[in-house]
């Protein structure tokens, strides 16, 4: 077995999530990610004990009930593996071998050194539905949330009940137009330091508004105040290898 | 066809675990709804986490998938929160594959496992928007049938059932099919002039398929008669079906991989099927025999190829005793050295059930098991004396055994599997399960290790077509009392835990184990009554079924409590699974007389009629038993097993003293 500190190359993907998949856990994806790689049978670094386990670092998790553009997983490849013959391949394999609506979109070779996912990202994007509300109205609550000055939200954190301003969190919020069943927010809501979930941004825009469609279009991270995607969606799948996109992280 | 996804998929982000619902799992036929197919609607009875794993739903599936004219999805039943929902907004069953409406199959299929789902059955029928008895059917409702190890005594849900089959689905789905098929194409465009009559005898002239309708069940008073044809050429007994050679029947071959965590979540390969050791109590063992094993390099191949396919680690090797399997060894070495050579990480066999000795842990040992978990046992008795009466005849050294070769190789948990209230049972004979348990943990101390045993005991449910079908349960009250002995004798060991199942579930088992036809009303008015989920603790309620029983005017201790004469007519007599009448009573009689029988898998017939009824015989991998041979067959039957000295000598004195 390999060692943690004896893992081979760091591989980056990106991968979209839409359509009947996305009422799957976190915890079911990272085990159906897990068998994918056993499948297209590319040995991942494991780690140690009794029971080894194959080591995967995901984004942000994305909320049951939830799709996404924009979702990424870290892996480290067995040191026995040359991944460079393989790595052109690797994005459609794995869709092949993932559920319908998940789809590898890009891969990316890591390098050493580089900060994980869980660390980098500071934000994201989402489209948020809302039910049974008309668009003047939904713009009101939206004019107002942007306007107020601190936003106090009361809510469970590890148990205890906690109020806290999250007005901080709320980056950009906009209405983009009406749906079939209501109408769409645009929200880049913080993860850090305060952190906004979109569940508890239909909170503030109404108690007892409904929830439509909720998707993540993107998962930031800001290094020296520029914001960036850890991996950019490949335009063509798979790559050219000389202009594959190897991902530098400032740390 | 239609789908009731888009009315489905708002309702999914308010219930538990909605992913039960969606499908999408690999494996998953693709065949699309078409009305010239016959088609099969393969139902649990239970949540997705529990039903998706079942094999022999899997099995069938993919069978039916694989015919011309024929096609089959899943449904499972929802859990209570979506039911709600559903019933709110008018939806029916569907399944999980196309979320077709339920009533738009014309086979409604379902797996019975375990008596306390009788009630989701009807719910979930009800659910699909049919009606829940035969008789109440339209000609263009789907057919309602059942197989799986319940129907032996399917007599309870007879008024519910069109046709239920008996012993294995391989060779019969096919032939249901096409009966099916021809029905379908008579009665007009719509099908609406069709005689379900009709399909009902056309399906009971088919071997294994019994058709309730067909029979009337005639009582005395309290006594039945006799359950006859209400028509001729109609058979008196239907016999089960066998499947030959397993050999035959390499399935599922492409197994189901679900998106979501279930109960048993990693690869199957059934090693074998039946079971000769003759343990009386075990309904599975004597209803699936002659034992049939899948030659070696079948079980190979399947594991290879399974493991590859659906990306698991794992994989369990399932049989009612899989170390018995007479290519054992072969095998375990072939999977280990096939995983080796994919460099994706180690892999896990598993097996369901371990042999009580040193050469059931060696293989545990073999197998890369993860020491975590602990080692689960099945001594099942007590003692030597109880172990003869039930014919599970493992000696108290091979326990120990078992236990130290498992604290040598790492193992610091062991679980062990007992039943209480089984013939005969004196307190001495309940206590010696804590002994056992107690000398488990003492032998673990020996060793300077901080080992520790879970005890878990289940209230013995009398079967049909077993030895102990004759047999008065014991009441509820009764079994409690054993529990409580056992808590209280174990209470000051330190290591020793102690889990029961609760009598009260064991009393709802037993009204429906040996009912007749008149507990279908019960079972109705329990459904009724709200009492769905019955497995689960936190939807029984012992309350609905003797209030349900009472309202009936049925008495509980005569269905359940009462030992059965030799010359009573049992409710399933007109049901055959091979076995003679006349040999199970006599093996009651020797089980009584605390007389053991060897496996007759390695010794002489003795004529049950498994084999002998239906022509075909045990098909072994290997001519030569397992080390060891089948436990129980090599050992001087008429000695019990004594505590070895040395180990007497490990005991602390105050655990004597307390003894
Ligand atoms: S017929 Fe004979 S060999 Fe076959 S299962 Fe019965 S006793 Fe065993």
């Amino acid at each position: 077995m390999n060692a943690v500190s004896q893992q081979g190359t760091r591989l980056r993907f990106r991968y979209a999530e839409v359509g009947k998949v996305r009422f799957i856990s976190h915890r079911d994806l990272a085990r159906l990610m897990e068998r994918a790689f056993r499948q297209i049978g590319l040995p991942l670094a494991y780690s140690e004990g009794y029971r080894p386990r194959p080591r995967l670092s995901f984004g942000l998790a994305l909320p049951t009930a939830a799709s996404s553009d924009a979702e990424y997983v870290d892996v480290s490849v067995a040191t026995t593996v040359d991944v460079d013959p393989l790595i052109d391949d690797l994005p459609h394999r794995l869709s092949a071998a993932l559920p319908d609506g998940i789809s590898v979109t890009a891969v990316a070779v890591l390098e050493p050194g580089a900060v994980s996912l869980q660390q980098v990202i500071a934000s994201c994007t989402w489209r948020i539905e809302l039910l049974d509300v008309a668009v003047d109205d939904a713009a009101d609550r939206v004019q107002r949330i942007v306007a107020a000055p601190t936003l106090p939200l009361e809510r469970e954190r590890k148990g205890k009940l906690t109020t806290s301003d999250v007005r901080p969190a709320i980056l950009d919020l906009e209405l983009v137009g009406p749906t079939r069943n209501g109408v769409e927010l645009e929200a880049h809501l913080a993860t850090k330091p305060t952190s906004l979930r979109p569940a508890e941004l239909v909170r503030l825009v109404g108690e007892g508004i409904g929830i439509g469609q909720v998707h993540r279009t993107h998962q930031w991270m800001i290094i020296d105040d520029i914001r960036s995607e850890p991996l950019a969606e490949a335009s063509t799948c798979p790559p050219d290898a000389s202009t594959r996109p190897t991902y530098e992280l400032a740390s | 066809m239609t789908t009731v996804w888009p009315d489905l998929e708002p309702l999914l982000p308010s219930v538990q675990k909605p992913a039960r619902y969606i499908g999408c799992e690999d494996g998953a036929a693709a065949k699309p709804p078409d009305p010239s197919l016959v088609s099969w609607l393969m139902t649990y009875p239970d949540t997705y986490e529990i039903g998706l794993p079942n094999q022999g739903l899997q099995i069938l599936y993919e069978i039916a998938n694989e015919l011309d004219d024929a096609r089959a999805d899943r449904a499972y039943a929802p859990w209570t929160d979506l039911e709600a929902e559903m019933r709110a907004k008018g939806l029916p069953l569907f399944s999980v594959e196309h979320h077709t409406p339920a009533d738009e199959f014309d086979i409604l299929a379902f797996n019975l496992s375990a008596e306390l789902t009788y009630t989701n059955l009807l719910n979930c029928v009800d659910l699909a928007r049919v009606p829940v008895r035969v008789a109440d059917r339209r000609p263009t409702d789907p057919l309602v049938i059942a197989g799986g190890h319940c129907t032996y005594n399917p007599e309870p849900l007879a008024d519910f059932l069109d046709a239920v089959v008996l012993g294995d689905g391989e060779e019969v789905i096919a032939e249901i099919t096409r009966v099916v098929r021809e029905w379908k194409a008579s009665g007009g465009e719509h099908g609406r002039d069709r005689d379900r009559t009709e399909v009902h005898l056309a399906l009971a002239a088919l071997e294994g398929v019994y058709v309730p309708a067909l029979y009337d069940a005639e009582y005395d008073g309290p006594r039945l008669i006799a359950t006859r044809p209400n028509r001729p050429g109609v058979p008196e007994v239907v016999e089960k079906r066998t499947v030959a050679d397993l050999g035959d029947w390499p399935y599922p071959k492409n197994q189901l991989v679900p998106l979501t965590e279930v109960v048993h979540d990693r690869l199957s390969v059934e090693v074998f099927r039946g079971c000769t050791r003759g343990c009386r109590f075990c309904q599975a063992g004597m209803i699936t025999r002659p034992v049939r094993e899948r030659p070696a390099d079948q079980v190979r191949s399947m594991v290879a190829k399974g493991l590859a396919r659906s990306g698991y680690d794992e994989v369990s090797l399932t049989s009612l005793s899989t170390a018995d399997f007479s290519g054992i060894d072969g095998v375990v070495k072939g999977i280990t050295d096939d995983a080796a050579q994919t460099g994706c990480g180690p892999v896990t066999v598993a097996l369901p059930s371990l042999r009580v000795d040193a050469f059931g842990v060696k293989l545990a040992t073999q197998l890369n098991q993860a020491r975590r978990a602990g080692l689960t046992f099945a001594p099942e008795a007590g003692t030597w004396r109880m172990r003869q009466i039930i014919n599970k005849l493992i000696r108290e050294e091979d326990l120990y055994e078992a236990v130290d070769a498992a604290y040598e190789a790492g193992w610091q948990r062991v679980k062990l599997y007992f039943l209480t209230g089984l013939p005969s049972e004196t307190d001495l004979d309940t206590l010696g399960i804590a002994e056992l348990a107690k000398n488990c943990v003492d032998l673990g101390k020996s060793k300077g290790k901080r080992s520790s045993v879970t005890v878990s005991v289940g209230g013995f449910v009398p079967k049909p077509f077993t030895p102990f079908q004759w047999f008065g349960q014991n009441t509820s009250d009764e079994l409690q009392r054993k529990i409580n002995l056992l808590r209280d004798d174990t209470r000051k060991s330190k290591g020793v835990q102690l889990k029961w199942h609760d009598p009260k579930a064991t009393l709802a088992e037993g009204i429906n184990s040996r009912g007749d036809r008149r507990i279908g009303r019960v079972i109705e008015r329990v459904w009724r009554a709200g009492g769905t989920f019955q497995e689960w603790t936190e939807h029984f309620d012992l309350d609905r079924w003797t209030d349900a029983m009472a309202a009936e005017g049925l008495d509980i201790d005569w269905y359940v409590h009462r030992h059965r004469a030799e010359d009573e007519v049992l409710p399933w007599d007109h049901l055959s699974a091979g076995l003679h009448k006349d040999f199970l009573w006599q093996d009651w009689m020797d089980a009584l007389d605390e007389v053991g029988l060897p496996d007759c898998r390695w010794t002489p017939c003795y004529d049950c009629g498994a084999c002998t009824g239906y022509g075909i015989e045990h098909r072994v991998a290997s001519a030569t038993p397992p080390a060891g041979g089948s436990q129980g067959t090599a050992q001087d039957l008429g000695t019990g097993g004594a505590v070895p000295v040395q180990l007497l000598g490990t005991r602390p004195s105050t655990t004597e003293a307390s003894a």
